[in-house]
């Protein structure tokens, strides 16, 4: 018997190994597994019946391009959409044998950070029912932490896959932009997507990464990864300069249970033998979240210009073009697409370009710059990976400011491209909360030896009580 | 007052890669429609682009025929509009870092040089071709349906913008022609207005002659040859000088010209905000500076350069000619008399349609060394037959000419006492006898004589 709900990617593989279970029978429990949870959950859109490979199964987050298997972003105006080719990461995970169980929901194009922007419906959080996994990977996090899928691919634009981790109690790792390859991505903005593992071990995390991370000629924004990735084994983090950025943990709007459950971790990182000092962000905490909310729909209102009804998905007939775009647009966009269109094409229109777009990407360079000062002490940054735990469902879809602020404590390292793993570090109310890890461009292998070393020392389980 | 015309041009080039701008589709025109595509010029979700190395080359070889720097950094920008042939929303073009910049192309004229300001050279990708079905005109509006083929979308495209320093819609000619062959040259376009590989806009404007102010200006689009747009700037030359004599004002308008018969339909374009953004799909263009030098090596010499060479020999009209038709390689090949050579090459053997390049020219210049001596028609079979590699200049000169006048003494002695009432008249005055002699004569021969002997043979004896 088969125990999605805890049994890891890396323990799965060794069944697989000693030939105690079959690839099929082990795709068997997932699907039994989806069967039974995810009439609740709503964390699939699409369920492959038919997978190839003879690995551990995966799921792929719905803005992913598998060919032949419908894409759609969660948009209706994708609907019904089947891609004539796969995106390099779902061909290197089928190079790699990992069978396809299906593909999870998300927020519309990964606008938002609850999943209650999908058109077809929202994901609920394993933990509880009532709220919200995150966004806008909650799909892919909601999957793994209800045993839906060993593991799973998100998209992180601005704390996609790092905020719903924290909020589902899993492990995501946000890896540095320009290593893994976007080539098949459903774009949002371009200049921060970046796609990224999903699972309940940080080993599990850099085994996946592993398999998609590198080069990849048809992306040219890829470079080489310095050094392979490894699958980390340290027990301790002696030598590990720690700091902990002021304005990332004093943030307003920190749940006290979160805080406290971060504080809890920090004192355990010094137990296991780093050096933890203070340091400061200012400007990137102050200005991460404004000039995000200028560049990435400033990018999204261009990537989105090519949904207009002429080659693929939706068209609603009119008797002349421009009526064609206007009613395709209108019905098959979403409220929060819309909105960023709007904003988007505000901000990059002559005569505001300068003051908005322009200045926003100045500020990222100030971004940049003060993220490198901060590690030229320490090795890595650490603090709450949200704000607050998984909040209700309808909670802020009438407050689209409220909804962006969830996402205060990811933007800031996201617009400098560092990478940033989020671990679970405790429940607060009973639910998980999430610790980021931020490091330097490439230093993946040094967050998964950090994030693997403290997640076994705070021994967080990650079943879900209400599914134990 | 005097008036003085004010005109820039803007040039599309199309690159003759094997493959697309951004993707790995062939460049074909001739397929069936929608046959060269692929994700990337469908613009599919997440499909992304990768710069054609080549094209970048080529841009750059061009940059240099064009007297431009070729600063260290590029960056494509996206161009952002709606448009059912422009499949991703926008089109990845260059904006303010263009990969060639600050340029300077001398266009030889029969009065001095111009010398013509090149602002940028950049590289983009082309849009699909629409067709439209019913409805007035071909355009979209009123179009019962329209027709998208995406086998041209994402071509790779050159836009070189001049400086408005072109002062004649001569020199508007000229520059075009030279740009023309230049790319030719160049071996990086067909260059050809029919396929569409070369396009132009003109921008027109007038001004008192010595000041340097800039006046509104109009757009002259879609004019399908050198010719017709040097008319189509006279014209509105006149028109916008006339307008400013009796007190108006010059609107900023379009002119789409359709065919040469019709009047160009004139347009308000509407400022078209297209929200520029540096293109996050790739990263900047850094051309490695050995290659950009090396690249200024391989030109060769500039059309211009030749065109000046070759006045010293023919002429300005008949050097201008021959290099911007491409023809003043197999001239300098051919020996003999110059102005004879030129001609020869410019107009008979143009008229053939001989490739230059596989023409025989040792052979040709004997041809054309005693083309007086032969039959027109021996000399024009001569002259179609050139490029072929068997080609003999003995075969005609031999087969055709009879120019021994020896040979043609008797002959012209049996004419003449076969008909001696007619030499009588002739000699009596009615010299438009010579005619008849001339023919008796050709017709004897067989038409293998030269006519122009034979009448100079003639009137010897008929006078003697």
């Amino acid at each position: 018997m088969i125990d999605t709900l805890r049994l890891t990617a890396e323990e799965a593989t060794e069944l697989l190994e000693r030939k105690e279970v079959s690839a099929a029978e082990l795709h068997a429990a997932y699907r039994e597994a989806i069967d039974e949870r995810d009439p609740e959950l709503h964390a699939y859109l699409c369920i492959v019946d038919e997978p190839e490979g003879e690995g551990v199964p995966i799921a792929l987050k719905d803005v992913i391009s598998t060919k032949g298997v419908e894409t759609t972003a969660a948009s209706k105006i994708l609907a019904g959409y089947k891609p004539v080719f796969d995106s390099t990461v779902a061909a290197r995970c089928k190079d790699a044998g990992l069978p396809l169980l299906g593909k999870t929901n998300l927020d519309e194009f990964a606008m938002g950070s609850s999943t209650e922007n999908s058109a077809f419906g929202p994901t609920r959080n394993p933990w509880d029912p009532s709220r919200v996994p995150g966004g806008s990977s909650g799909g892919s996090t909601a999957a793994v932490a209800a045993g839906l899928a060993p593991w799973a691919l998100g998209s992180d634009t601005g704390g996609s896959i790092k905020q719903p981790a924290a909020l589902c109690g899993v492990v995501g790792l946000r890896p540095t932009y320009g290593t893994v390859s976007r080539y098949g991505i459903v774009a949002f903005a371009s200049s921060l997507d970046q796609v990224g593992p999903v699972a309940k071990t940080v080993r599990d995390c850099a085994l996946l990464h592993r398999t998609i991370a590198g080069r990849d000629p048809l992306d040219s924004t890829t470079v080489d990864l310095p050094e392979p990735i490894e699958v980390p084994e340290a027990e301790d983090l002696k030598g590990l300069r720690v700091g902990v950025p002021v304005e990332l943990n004093e943030a307003d709007g920190i749940e006290p249970g979160v805080a406290e459950s971060v504080s809890r971790t920090i004192d355990l990182v010094r137990e296991l033998g780093a050096e933890v000092g203070e340091c400061h962000l200012p400007r990137s905490v102050a200005f991460g979240l404004p000039c995000y909310y200028l560049i990435a729909p400033s990018e999204a209102s261009s990537n989105l210009a090519r949904y207009d009804g002429v080659r693929y998905g939706l068209r609603v007939e009119a008797d002349d073009v421009r009526t064609m775009y206007e009613r395709t647009r209108r019905e098959g966009f979403g409220d929060e697409p819309k909105r960023r269109i709007m904003l988007g094409t505000y901000a990059l229109s002559a005569g505001y370009y300068e003051a908005f777009y322009g200045q926003a990407q100045k500020v990222r360079t100030v971004i940049r710059d003060e993220h490198a000062a901060a590690f030229e002490s320490f090795d890595v940054l650490v603090s709450p990976t949200s704000p607050t735990v998984a909040f209700e469902l309808g909670a802020r879809t009438a407050d689209p400011l409220a909804m962006y602020a969830a996402d205060v404590l990811t933007i800031p390292s996201n617009m400098a491209g560092l990478p940033g793993l989020s671990i679970p570090c405790g429940l607060s109310e009973g639910l998980p909360v999430g610790f980021q890890l931020i490091g330097r461009q490439f230093s993946e292998n040094l967050l998964f030896r950090a994030g693997h070393a403290l997640e076994r020392a705070l021994d967080f389980d990650f079943v879900p009580e209400r599914l134990k | 007052m005097s008036w003085e015309p004010v005109i820039g041009l803007e040039i599309h080039v199309h690159l003759k890669t094997r493959t697309k701008m951004f993707c790995r589709c062939p460049v074909l025109y001739v397929e069936t429609p929608n046959t060269q595509t692929c994700p990337v010029c469908l613009a599919h979700p997440g499909a992304l682009p990768v710069p054609n190395e080549k094209a970048v080359e080529w841009t750059i070889l061009l940059g240099h025929a064009l007297g431009c720097e070729v600063p260290d950094r590029a960056i494509f920008h996206r161009k952002n509009y709606f448009y059912p042939d422009n499949p991703k929303g926008y089109q990845i073009s260059q904006y303010d870092s263009p990969l060639c910049v600050n340029g300077r192309f001398v266009v030889p004229g029969p009065d001095g040089d111009a010398v013509v300001g090149i602002e940028r050279a950049h590289l983009e990708e082309d849009a699909a071709k629409t067709i439209h079905v019913g409805g007035a005109e071909g355009r979209i509006h009123g179009a019962d349906r329209s027709l998208i083929d995406f086998n041209r979308a994402g071509t790779p495209l050159v836009e070189i913008v001049s400086a408005p320093d072109i002062r004649s819609a001569d020199d508007a000619k000229r520059f075009l022609q030279l740009l023309r062959q230049t790319v030719v040259e160049l071996g990086i376009s067909d260059a050809e207005m029919e396929k569409g590989s070369l396009r132009f806009d003109v921008n027109v404007s007038v001004r008192p002659a010595g000041t340097d102010e800039l006046r509104t200006r109009t757009e002259l689009k879609n004019m399908n040859s050198f010719n017709f747009a040097a008319k189509g700037i006279e014209r509105e030359v006149r028109r916008q000088i006339e307008i400013y004599e009796s007190g108006g004002q010059v609107e900023q308008e379009t002119l789409h010209f359709g065919s040469e018969s019709a009047p160009p339909l004139r347009s308000k374009e509407e400022a078209q905000d297209y929200r520029y953004f540096p293109e996050p799909d790739l990263v900047p263009l850094e051309p490695d500076r050995d290659l950009v030098e090396r690249l200024r090596t391989k030109l060769p010499e500039a059309p211009a350069a030749r065109i000046r060479r070759l006045e010293q020999e023919v002429g300005f009209a008949l050097a201008e000619g021959l290099v911007t038709s491409g023809r003043d390689e197999l001239y300098s090949r051919i020996p003999g008399e110059r102005a004879a050579v030129a001609n020869v090459v410019m107009n008979e053997l143009a008229a053939t349609g001989v490739d230059p390049a596989r023409v025989n020219a040792e052979e040709l210049a004997k041809v054309i060394e005693r083309r007086t001596e032969i039959p027109r028609s021996a000399f024009t079979d001569a002259l179609a037959a050139s490029g072929s590699p068997d080609f003999s200049a003995d075969r005609y000169l031999a087969e055709a000419a009879i120019v021994d006048v020896s040979e043609l003494d008797p002959v012209i002695e049996r004419i003449l006492s076969e008909n001696e009432s007619q030499a009588e008249a002739y000699r009596g005055g009615k010299e438009g006898l010579l005619g008849f002699f001339v023919g008796q004569v050709m017709k004897e021969t067989g038409g293998k004589a030269n006519p122009k002997v034979v009448s100079d043979r003639l009137r010897e004896k008929l006078e003697a």
